[in-house]
């Protein structure tokens, strides 16, 4: 078996697989900023707490439309997720709960709805499809869709980015100028949702935050710059979507959790590599003098 | 006497309708240098974060002409994720929020002034350092910096000193005294009364209800501090309904 075999030829082979790789990329350009803001503003579980959310209602759109249309659970996730997300930070600014507490209640009760739903008149396959995603299955309408998504993802981002860094960063000093910072706070979550309703087809509701966390705690780790920490992100997602659906082709495994695992092992050797990682703990370089 | 730039009237603020500022007057006047003192509890933070509007009045009010830019504020335990990856020049640059606001760009001259900024508190050449990188002291001079970028007529500052080395205090009390020497109005808690008889000219003490109001020697006598202190130990937790004096 050449390189070109292992590499290339799976692409070069199969439309399925190039329109897979292309979706894995779009994904990893707007997933991995995304999830560098939600690990900096401390969300990381939030994103997970959502991405159930969207369940629902992208269960709801398979119902109405009768089939795995994206075009239809996406707009029901997003629906779903957005007002999950709205909710719940209504019920912790007016009653005594934290945010994470309504936010785990809110999510709890939308994942069982979710399944419900499915079970109601899917099959099990369909419902594995919702959970897990069918990434080879992605069709051009789904490809135009996240394809829009991580176009629209990283204008906004680039457009809001200063405010959203201080919102996150100094929050009270964005109210003491009139920042409006609640507005970019929603902004944001709106971004998150529709990252997730892009990733859902591809890594199903409960793994879309995967390629969204992982890349993010893998760039925390090696950078020490927003800027650079996106890039990482980025960069280390579409490595995890490559590297995964080879791996998925080859070995004939899922490719979903193919990818996720290639992005966790990713994670693993940063943690054992990175500057302030465990070889730098038993290997110790000598200091500096100043 | 001319009309205080910033006057309290009758203002009083509540937790849980239990009042934590109560029927304070007064005001401050354009240019002045006041000190907010108090014993722990008596309401010096509470004043301070009324007057920026972060909590309303339950009764009485606080008039200015200010708009929201011309006011500076550092509050006591900024709510500051210091681990953010940010750098210490970006950090300054947020006080030419006034000129850039949330779109706009940052020119060479809003530059220069951050640069400007932090030479004055003594941290030149930490530009490119990440905020995380910084001691607590080294820090507040950062957050100072902002404020000098800022440009504020009015400037609070709630307890600026807490945790901070006596190195950094000396020069951050000279900051202040330069932006007295400028004429802006600056307004402090704290709870050092050494430092505010040494540095500053006015004295507002407040325990709760206010305890006197003007220049510091008249203000921080034994009498009012220790009415102060008792003051600030009653607490009634049945208290009735404060009747509007005739």
């Amino acid at each position: 078996m050449t390189l070109y075999d292992i590499f290339l030829a799976p692409f070069s082979d199969f439309g399925f697989m190039r329109r897979a790789l292309v979706a894995c990329l779009c994904l990893a350009l707007g997933s991995g900023p995304i999830g560098v803001f939600l690990m900096l503003r401390r969300m990381s579980l939030m994103g997970d707490a959502m991405s159930h959310a969207v369940l629902p209602g992208a269960a709801i759109g398979y119902l109405i439309a009768g089939s795995l249309s994206l075009t239809a659970m996406g707009l029901g996730g997003l629906i779903a997720g957005l007002s999950v997300a709205l909710l719940s930070g209504v019920v912790s600014r007016t009653t005594v709960l934290a945010e994470d507490a309504s936010f785990a209640s809110f999510y709890l009760t939308s994942l069982a709805l979710g399944v419900l739903i499915v079970s109601l008149r899917g099959s099990n396959i369909d419902l594995l499809h919702v959970l897990f995603g069918t990434i080879l299955a992605i069709d051009d309408n789904a490809l135009t869709l996240i394809g829009a998504i991580t176009s629209v993802t990283l204008l906004v981002l680039a457009l809001i980015y200063r405010p959203l860094v201080v919102e996150c960063f100094d929050p009270g000093f964005l109210r003491a100028v009139g920042g409006r910072g609640p507005l970019y706070h929603i902004l944001f979550l709106v971004l998150v949702v529709l990252n997730m309703v892009a990733s859902f087809q591809a890594l199903g509701t409960l793994m879309a935050v995967g390629l969204m966390m992982l890349p993010a705690a893998i760039a925390q780790l090696w950078c020490r710059s927003l800027a650079a920490m996106m890039g990482v992100a980025a960069l280390s997602a579409a490595i995890s979507g490559y590297l995964g659906l080879i791996a998925s082709y080859h070995f004939e495994l899922a490719s979903g959790p193919t990818i996720i695992m290639t992005a966790a092992i990713l994670y693993g050797l940063s943690i054992l590599f990175c500057p302030s990682g465990f070889v730098r703990r038993v290997i110790r370089l000598p200091h500096l003098t100043g | 006497m001319t009309t205080p730039l910033l006057t309290l009237d009758n203002l009083t603020v509540t937790y849980d309708r239990h009042p934590a500022v109560h029927h304070v007057r007064g005001g401050f006047a354009r240019g002045s240098l006041t000190a907010v003192a108090g014993p722990n509890g008596g309401g010096k933070s509470t004043l301070i974060r009324a007057i920026m509007g972060e909590l309303r009045p339950a009764e009485g009010n606080i008039r200015h002409q200010l708009k929201r830019s011309e006011i500076g504020y550092l509050p006591q335990a900024a709510e500051i994720n210091r681990r953010f990856p940010i750098s210490v020049i970006d950090t300054v640059l947020l006080g030419s929020w006034k000129t850039t606001g949330a779109f706009g760009r940052i020119g060479r001259q809003d530059r220069q002034q951050a640069a400007d900024a932090l030479a004055a508190v003594g941290l030149f050449g930490f530009d490119a350092r990440p905020i995380g990188s910084l001691s607590a002291g080294q820090f507040q001079r950062v957050l100072f910096a902002r404020l000098l970028v800022q440009d504020a007529q009015v400037i609070l500052l709630d307890e600026p000193f807490t945790a901070i080395d006596a190195r950094t205090t000396e020069d951050l009390i000279g900051v202040i005294g330069r932006w007295h020497g400028e004429g802006r109005t600056v307004i402090a808690v704290l709870h050092d009364l050494d430092q505010v008889r040494r540095h500053f000219p006015q004295t507002l003490l407040i325990a709760r209800e206010l305890i006197g109001w003007g220049a510091t020697g008249t203000v921080l006598t034994d009498a009012n501090l220790s009415k102060a202190r008792m003051l600030s130990e009653r607490w009634d937790e049945d208290a009735a309904i404060c009747e509007p004096a005739a």
